[in-house]
């Protein structure tokens, strides 16, 4: 749940990965004849382009990777029915004994408490291969395509509340994406072996108390001094944070334009010098939230993930899971609501008749469910998409702003036809009317999304 | 030494689900609802999957007697470390007559076809709570049997068993070949993963029928109705201890 910075000025402009997509999609129009891959051309052409506004959605195309320019129209769509396939469904079924089993049981009792054994949990759901689907098998991973990613996101969201899908999240999809693509076999072999294997926890670190939709404005500095980075400054909203075994932290390392100066960092918090004070939320009461200090702390220049001043554009690039994880984690948990809501509402009675037969209620009801179908759907043609290389940063965006809206939606109209009881602690509605409320906020905010669309529609203003 | 194990593996009605009997009284409602491995029979394939991982089992077969759907079960066996499967189909009326005395008679009699060194079966299972195949089958091959293991090693020639027992532990040395069966302490299961769940599907799964074994199963008893338990009375709570003394006068309990 890391932030996620909106072109808004003219520095965005160029750091947004939107940007680089936006140069994409007007190259491979240029070169939709030739057989060049775009790719190497947008690292050649990765500078301050503000984007031609010439062309339409319709153009917005495959992704640069494989070289192909296939435009985007409807007989390309994938065919999202044939997403799950038997492998699928019995990796979901793995998934939901742990949950029914070893989660599911304990969490109103670690809801209590603000904390989950989340190393004993991470153990168990590492050995059964969960905390690495699609991670390289060299490392410890099952090596498998993000579709089976999505099927673990979807199955978490039968999870009795949103802190441990949020924290198995930053774990698998957050923290471990560039690390897994872009780190050294050497990095890879220390920090991304153990964090597939549940021995080790990971956290992301990008927001700081200055810098959370803005994520060029980051402040925290890692100096270079012999071989080692000294770094100093903070980090905001870690999630994991206080148990975590390593950060994978955004910090500033050259003085080049704010998008070219940064470097993701593998940090581990036993360093000297680091100090974690955790903050009390609004809901996710079992996740551990921190704010973590930095004083002085050294790390080996090795590391730096990939290369030096890249990170940026690293990270830019892990939003596309964050977000998709995000709305496939859902899905379950609203539905979950939907229903536990009818069925209390065809108990309930008031007036004679049970709340049901109010056509407002068993309507609402429909109309929420038949959003959540939406939203299912949409999900399952970015991840469909995904999974065939393309760039879907346009619908990945969509999903989260969509799961955040509709999230907040379903727990409060829900919460709404529980009455006094929708106000307690004792009911599930309210702890996730507490808990999903973040999705509009963490990992991007909705108006982040927003502009990101924009930036597809071609409808936002440029700055100057 | 390298032993062959037989494990047990039932399939009963997922503990998580709230069983509701019959209108007509004659069981429970069995169909749509979830079932899952007995989870007594899982902790008895796991101690087998971990004796193999220490050299001291050679082959695990894993046997459920049931409906078709059985396979599954023995499919997650497989996944988690069983190496062949047996299915003893028995289907419709005859299953639901079956009774612990039959299963007893199938496994052992598959324990010797096999040659197995040691039968390996949950306590109980969580369905009738009967607490009886094991040990009739270590009565039925004369074999010997450590009941309620929480704890099995390997010492020459024999195992040493700790049993939970009422009040405490037990520790016993038994000769080979030999009866076990597992207690919920006995270990933590592992969790099937993708890849193993892969393999288990091109593992061997034999089909055979209660006849094929020459086991008859006509049912020893009948069973005449099956009831709810009865709903427990809401409860009250009292302040203060006058109070309670106070109710339960009342009511006639004191
Ligand atoms: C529980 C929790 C866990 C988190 N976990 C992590 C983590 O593990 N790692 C990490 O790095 N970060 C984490 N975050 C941080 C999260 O990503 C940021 O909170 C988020 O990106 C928003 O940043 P901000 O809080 O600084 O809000 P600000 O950037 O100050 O924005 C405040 C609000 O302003 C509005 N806004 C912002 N930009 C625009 C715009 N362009 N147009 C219109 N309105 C706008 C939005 O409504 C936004 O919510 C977490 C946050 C929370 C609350």
């Amino acid at each position: 749940m890391f932030g996620a910075c909106c072109c808004r000025s003219e520095s965005n402009l160029v750091c947004n990965s939107l940007c680089c997509v936006l140069v994409v999609v007007n190259i491979s129009v240029q070169l939709r004849m030739t057989s060049v891959t775009p790719l190497r051309l947008v690292s050649r052409l990765f500078k301050p382009v503000s984007p031609v506004r010439t062309i339409t959605l319709a153009y917005v195309t495959k992704q640069c990777d494989k070289g192909s320019t296939e435009t985007y129209n409807s007989s390309y769509e994938p065919d999202i029915g044939n997403l799950y396939t038997e492998e699928h469904l019995s990796l979901r079924k793995t998934v939901r004994k742990i949950i029914d089993k070893d989660i599911n049981p304990h969490v109103d009792e670690w809801e209590a408490a603000g904390e989950f054994p989340i190393r004993e949990l991470f153990k168990k759901l590492g050995n059964a291969g969960i905390l690495g689907v699609n991670m390289p098998q060299e490392f410890g991973g099952l090596g498998l395509d993000w579709s089976y990613s999505l099927a673990v996101a979807e199955e978490l969201g039968y999870i009795n509340c949103g802190s441990i899908p949020m924290a198995i999240g930053v774990q698998t999809e957050m923290s471990t994406q560039a690390l897994a693509k872009f780190g050294s076999d050497e990095l890879r072999k220390q920090f991304l072996a153990p964090a597939v294997a549940g021995d080790m926890i990971a956290s992301i670190g990008v927001s700081e108390l200055s810098a959370g939709s803005d994520v060029a404005a980051i402040k925290t500095q890692a100096v270079r001094k012999g071989d080692d980075y000294v770094i100093n400054g903070s980090k905001m909203w870690i999630t994991n944070g206080l148990k975590a075994d390593w950060m994978c932290m955004l910090a500033n390392t050259g003085s080049g334009p704010v998008h070219k100066n940064k470097s993701l960092i593998i940090v581990p918090l036993n360093t000297k010098g680091i100090e974690r004070v955790k903050i009390d939320k609004l809901g996710m009461d079992c996740s551990d939230t921190a704010q973590i200090f930095f004083e002085d702390v050294r790390v080996p220049i090795s590391y730096c993930i990939g290369e030096e001043n890249h990170g940026f554009l690293y990270q830019m690039q892990q939003f596309q899971l964050e977000r998709l994880f995000a709305s496939g984690s859902l899905i379950i948990g609203l539905e979950t609501i939907i229903k536990e809501t009818a069925e209390y509402c065809s108990q309930r009675k008031a007036f004679g008749y049970p709340l049901i037969n109010n056509q407002i209620i068993h309507y609402t009801l429909a109309e929420l469910q038949t959003e959540v179908e939406a939203l299912r759907a949409l999900t399952y043609r970015a991840v469909a998409r995904y999974i065939r290389g393309e760039d879907v940063t346009y619908l990945a965006s969509m999903c989260k702003l969509k799961v955040g809206r509709l999230a907040r939606q379903v727990t409060d109209s829900c919460l709404q036809y529980w009455g006094g009881m929708g106000y307690t602690k004792e009911v599930k509605v309210s702890r996730m009317y507490r808990d999903f409320r973040l999705v509009s906020i963490g990992g991007g905010a909705d108006e982040v999304m927003l502009g990101i669309i924009c930036k597809y529609m071609e409808t936002l203003p440029t700055v100057k | 030494m390298s032993l062959r194990v037989l494990v047990g593996v039932k399939r009963v009605i997922d503990y998580a689900v709230k069983v509701r009997v019959k209108p007509d009284k004659t069981g429970v409602v069995t169909d749509g609802v979830k079932h899952s491995m007995n989870p007594f029979d899982e902790i008895a394939i796991e101690e087998a999957v971990r004796m193999k991982e220490k050299n001291i089992v050679k082959e695990i077969i894993a046997v459920s007697c049931g409906p078709q759907q059985c396979q599954e079960t023995i499919r997650t066996a497989l996944a988690m470390g069983a190496d062949r499967g047996i299915h003893v189909e028995v289907a419709g009326k005859e299953y639901e007559a079956m009774q612990p005395f039959h299963v007893s008679k199938i496994l052992a009699k598959l324990a010797q076809e096999e040659k197995v060194d040691i039968v390996l079966v949950g306590k109980q299972a969580i369905d009738d709570d009967c607490n009886q195949t094991g040990q009739m089958t270590a009565a039925l091959l004369d074999w010997s049997q450590a009941c309620f293991a929480s704890k099995v090693e390997k010492t020459d020639g024999e195992l040493t068993v700790t049993r939970e027992i009422d009040g405490g532990l037990e520790v016993i040395k038994v000769k080979l070949p030999a009866v076990i069966t597992s207690d919920l302490r006995l270990n933590e299961p592992r969790y099937a993963t993708l890849p193993n769940i892969m393999k288990a599907k091109k593992k061997p799964m034999a089909k055979k029928t209660a006849a094929d074994l020459g086991v008859d199963l006509t049912p020893r008893h009948e069973v005449l109705s099956v009831e709810d338990p009865p709903v427990r009375e809401a409860g009250i709570k009292v302040e203060t201890v006058e109070d309670l003394v106070g109710k339960l006068k009342q009511s006639g309990v004191i």
